[in-house]
Formats: structure tokens, sequence, C-alpha cells
């Protein structure tokens, strides 16, 4: 054949000429990055994400026993004061654990969005505001408020003592003697609950508080088994890392997509705050997300600091377990400052693609409202927003928006 | 023999060439914001030349998203110890007009002048600073120290 022959007629040197020169010539066909995007967007991938900590303030946080008793007590409706909400009411396991809706609704109408749950537990601070610490001390919260399971801890520790005994004890030891603790009792529930709870003597109260912190433990312990999923956007960056290019229609993000990227990480600044393999940096930031009107006030971060430091079941508390050494984020949190005004926690992206609406409390129905928030950038109602508004072309907006789609299939 | 030469010299040309290339393109690609050397000194005098501070990470290596512990060391321009001093920190990431996720604070005196700040965390990659408001028995100074992660 005429090719080969000539081929072989090339001297070596020419040979290996033509080939450095195709490989270049091939690396020209690839996307272009900068170093810095690259590392950027190696940052980013899933593949970066760090091994789940240990959590030394919940020891059973990874016994196999323990995670299992969570994850029936996380569906069970038994576990609610009208026996009909639990955990995957609102965190719906086939929805990414959240319910598509702006606002939740358990018992009653809640006043935030439901967050979905994959990769929950490599945070530090738990809802829209970080009001709780610890993975365990989120769990109690939705059991006793009203709006959501809307229970009292001492009817919780009664029915795990009815329903759960056996499977409690092989992995918390012996439930205490509840006999003679009232069938409804909470400091935080309504007056007849408050009252029965201030005739329980001290030892009661340890008593029921130990049983219902565990219960905590136990989902918290399901919850660590919540992981993000791999998406085109990974395979995409993994191709890219390795330098064995993307087959088309698979790995490969489209010229609108890598459009998106490039804002994403460069002139859009998003990557400021939806930063790591979670396309989160775990803080608080005022975004200038307008309130829903007839809500009552809500001011984000600033109003949870309190909150966080009162809750008994904090790091600091009485049933945390390992030492003090693990509350780092507590001691150091930081407690004043107009930068916590309407500060919310960065939502992860992944997966958000497929679950609108978005924000703390719904306020925009679709990708295209958030983009063209993020654009436009308005003053916060109260507070600073940390946005600034961006340049954007309605190409560009349909290309930040097409990149986030890739972090959902 | 003489083949395997060749072959050798054409590598090295091709390399040469290459990197060539790659250099080339490399210095016309826009580059983030550089700080010269002193800027990112790890130590240095305070604003009004009070002390002489040092800052590093305890363990030596800066890890992103993680709270760790710094050692802040103040001596005098003489070279002595400061001890007792009252330390305040702020500070954030300047290009992007954020503060810190955290409140670092001094946690524990541990001689020679050595101030161990806790609750230091670097919540993504670019430019931080912090600065640190100095009391001490020879007056009050004021310090910045650029981290770049
Ligand atoms: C009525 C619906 C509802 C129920 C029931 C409910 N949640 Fe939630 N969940 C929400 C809402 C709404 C938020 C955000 C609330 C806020 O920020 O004030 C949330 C937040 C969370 C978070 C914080 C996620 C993050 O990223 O910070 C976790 C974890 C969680 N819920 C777990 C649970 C568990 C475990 C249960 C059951 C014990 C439960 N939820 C019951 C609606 C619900
Ligand atoms: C200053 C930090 C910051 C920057 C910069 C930022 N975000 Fe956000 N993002 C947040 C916070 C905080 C929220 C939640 C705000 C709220 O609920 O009030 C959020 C929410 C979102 C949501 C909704 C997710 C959900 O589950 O509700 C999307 C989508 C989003 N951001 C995309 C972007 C895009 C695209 C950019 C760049 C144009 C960007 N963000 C820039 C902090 C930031």
């Amino acid at each position: 054949m005429w090719c080969s022959e000539r081929w072989s007629k090339l001297n070596r040197f020419s040979r290996l000429f033509a080939l450095l020169a195709m490989a270049v010539l091939a690396g020209c066909g690839k996307p272009e990055f900068s170093d810095a995007e690259r590392k950027t967007i190696a940052s980013l991938a899933l593949s970066a994400l760090p091994p789940l900590k240990d959590d030394t303030t919940n020891r059973f946080a990874d016994v196999p026993a323990a995670a299992a008793l969570g994850a029936t007590l996380f569906f069970d409706a038994g576990l609610s004061g009208d026996g009909k909400v639990s955990c995957s009411t609102c965190h719906k396991i086939d929805r990414q654990f959240q319910d598509d809706l702006p606002r939740a609704v358990g018992v009653g109408r809640t006043n935030r969005r439901t967050m979905p749950l994959a990769g929950v537990a490599h945070d530090s601070w738990f809802f829209w505001d970080g009001r709780r610490d610890s993975l365990w001390a989120q769990a109690l919260a939705p059991l006793e408020n009203p709006l959501e399971q809307a229970g009292n801890r001492a009817a919780y520790a009664h029915y795990i003592k009815a329903r759960f005994g056996e499977r409690y004890e092989r992995i918390f030891g012996p439930l205490p003697d509840l006999s003679n603790v009232p069938a409804n009792a909470s400091p935080l529930g309504g007056d007849a609950e408050k009252a029965a709870w201030s005739t329980m003597t001290d030892a009661q109260a340890e008593d029921v508080n130990r049983v219902f912190a565990n219960i905590g433990k136990a989902i918290a312990a399901f919850e660590r088994s919540i992981a993000p999923q791999q998406t085109r956007f990974d395979r995409f960056a993994a191709a890219l890392d390795t330098g064995i290019q993307a087959l088309p229609g698979d790995d490969a993000l489209s010229s609108e997509e890598i459009l998106g990227l490039k804002l994403f990480i460069g002139k859009a600044n998003c990557v400021t705050c939806h930063s790591g393999p979670r396309f989160t940096d775990g803080g608080f930031h005022n975004t200038g997300v307008p309130p829903v009107k007839g809500l009552p006030p809500d001011r984000g971060r600033i109003d949870a600091v309190r909150q966080v430091e009162a809750d008994p079941f904090n790091c600091f508390g009485a049933f945390r377990d390992g030492d003090a050494s693990a509350c780092g984020e507590l001691r150091f949190m930081v407690k004043a400052g107009p930068e916590l005004v309407r500060a919310y926690k960065t939502p992860s992206l992944r997966g958000a693609a497929t679950r609108a609406p978005y924000m703390h409390a719904g306020q925009f129905s679709s990708l295209e409202e958030v983009v063209a928030h993020y654009s436009k950038a308005p003053a916060s109602v109260e507070g600073v927003s940390e946005i600034h508004p961006l340049q954007l072309s309605d190409r560009d907006h349909a290309a930040l928006v097409a990149f986030l789609k890739t972090l959902a299939e | 023999m003489a083949s395997l030469w060749r072959y050798v010299l054409a590598g090295v040309g091709l390399a040469a060439l290459l990197a060539g290339i790659l250099a080339a393109v490399h210095l016309t690609a826009p580059q983030a914001p550089r700080l010269a050397g002193s800027e990112i000194a790890r130590s240095k005098e305070t604003a009004n030349g009070l002390f002489v501070a040092s800052f590093e990470p305890e363990r030596g290596v800066v890890r992103q998203g993680e709270l760790q512990s710094w050692l802040l060391t103040l001596k005098t321009n003489a070279g002595t110890p400061v001890e007792g001093a009252a330390i305040t920190i702020s500070g954030g990431m300047p290009q992007h007009r954020h503060g810190l996720p955290t409140s670092p604070h001094a946690t524990d005196y541990l001689g020679q002048g050595r101030y161990r700040i806790g609750g230091v965390k670097f919540t993504m990659s670019g430019l931080w600073q912090l600065h640190f408001a100095i009391s001490a028995a020879a007056g009050s100074d004021t310090v910045v120290f650029n981290v770049v992660l």
C-alpha cells in the first residue's frame, strides 16, 4: 500500500517527528483550559471528595446496627405527634431526599425549603442557617418541631422502648426505667408538655434526653451513607485530568456546557462559594435572595448563633461522645458581624438541576431565575449581599444553566 | 548504535521545541495575581516596627477547609520574646470581599514569644489576609499576613 510504503521509507527521525506532531495537533483539538482552570476543575470533581471524617462526638456513627436502626427510624411515621410524618415525608429517598416544594409541609407548614441530603455528613453546620452543629443534634429538631414531626421526647423514649427496645439495647445498652416518666413531656413542647417535664426528676430528664440523643445518633449513622453520585461533569473532569479524550455524547461536554463551566469558575465567580467537590464551601453568605412575602422575618445565620449556643445537644453539651477537641467549629464560630445577617448555608449544586425550586424558602422556580438573580445582584433587604452584578449575555445565561445540568446527569 | 543516538538527539531536540512552545503559551496566558516574595513572607516587622512577627501553621502544612492551629511568634527588634501580648485577629479574602469563616484567637502561650492561634480555616484557594492587632508592654502595633492557597 502506498501509505505504508511511504511510511516505511521515511527515516526513523521523521517518523518520530510525525508522531509527535500528531500528538500535538490532537491536543489542540481538545477544549482549552489554562492550568489554573484545570486545577479548579479537578478540585470540583467528585474524585476530590475526601473520605468522610470520623464523628468522634457520635461513637455509633459508623456502627452498622446503629445505621440500620437509624434507617428504620428515618422512614417511621410512628416517630411523630400525629403518627403520619417521618423524616422521609419531606426527605424523599427517590427525590434526592427532598420534596420539590418551595416550603416543607409536615404536621404544619414550615417557612423553609427541605434540604437535599447527599453528602450532608461532610458538613460542619446544619439547616439553612446552621443552627445545629452535628448531624445527630440536627435530627432531634424536626422530631419536636410542631410544624414538622410535632412529637415530644418523653413520648419518643416510650415509643422506642415499646417498639425497638431490643434493637436499641443491643446498640446503646440498657434502656432506663421509664415507668414513672409522663407519656408526653418536653422542655420545648406546649404548656402541658412543659409542665409535665418540670415534674420529672433530673435523673429522669437525663434518662429521656439520653434516649432522645441516641435516636439522633442512630439516624445520623444512617445519613452518613447518603453519598453524592457520579455525574457527567465528573466523567468529563476525570477524562480531562488523565488526558484521555472522552467519547462524544458520554463524558464530553458540549461547547455550550464548556462555556458555562468556564463562566462558573471564571467571570461569574460562582466557584467563590460553590467550591470543592460538593460545590459548597460549607459557609454562610448573604446573596441578596429576597424574602417571601407574608412569611415572618428570616434573618438567617445571625439568629442561629444563639440557638446553636443554647442547644443542650451541641458539641459542648453532656451528650457528646469523645472529648471537646472535636468542638473546634463551635469554639471558633463567628458569633457577630453584619455579614451574618440574612446569610444562608451555601447549598451543594450537585443534582440541583433536577430538584427545583431553589433557595432557602423556594424563592426561585427555575435555574434560569437563579442565574438571572446572580446576574442582576439586587441589594439585600437586610444586611449586605456579597454578590455583584455580572455582565452576562443571554448566551452566557444559557451556558451557565447548561453547565449546572451536567451536575445532575 | 548510531541510529540510537539519532533517536536520543531527536528526542532532546523535540523536547526542547515543545518546552519552548509550552513556555510561550504559558507566558502569554493570563496569570492569577502574583505577590512578591516579601508580601507572602511568614516573618515580618509590624507596621510601626515595634515587633518582629512570624506566622506559620503549627503542623507545617496548610490544609484547605480544615480547622488548624497556627503559631504567631513575637519578638522585639533586639530578638527578645514578647510575653503577655493581647492579640486580636480579623481578616478575609480581599479579592472576594468576604471575611473569615471562623473567628481564630490565641488559645495558649507556649513560651519564647510563641502564641498558638486556634481556629484558622481557609475554605477556598486564593489570597487570604490575616490582620493582627497586638498589644504588649512595649506598645500596640499591627501586622498583616498574606496566605496564598
Ligand atoms: C416537614 C418536613 C421535614 C421533616 C419531617 C424533616 N425535615 Fe429535615 N429539613 C426540612 C427542612 C424544611 C429543612 C431546612 C430547615 C431550616 O433550615 O430551617 C431540613 C433540614 C434538614 C437537614 C439539614 C441539611 C443541611 O444541609 O444542613 C437534615 C440533615 C435533615 N433535615 C434531616 C432530617 C431528619 C433526620 C429528619 C427526621 C428526624 C427530618 N429532617 C425531618 C424538612 C423536614
Ligand atoms: C457569595 C457566595 C455565592 C456565590 C458567589 C454564588 N452563590 Fe449560589 N448560592 C449561595 C448561597 C448562600 C445560596 C443559598 C441562598 C439562599 O437560600 O438564600 C446559593 C444558592 C444557589 C443555587 C440554588 C441551590 C438550591 O439548592 O437552592 C444555585 C443553583 C446557585 N446558587 C448557583 C450559583 C451560580 C450559578 C453562581 C454564579 C453565577 C453562584 N451560585 C454564585 C452562595 C453563592
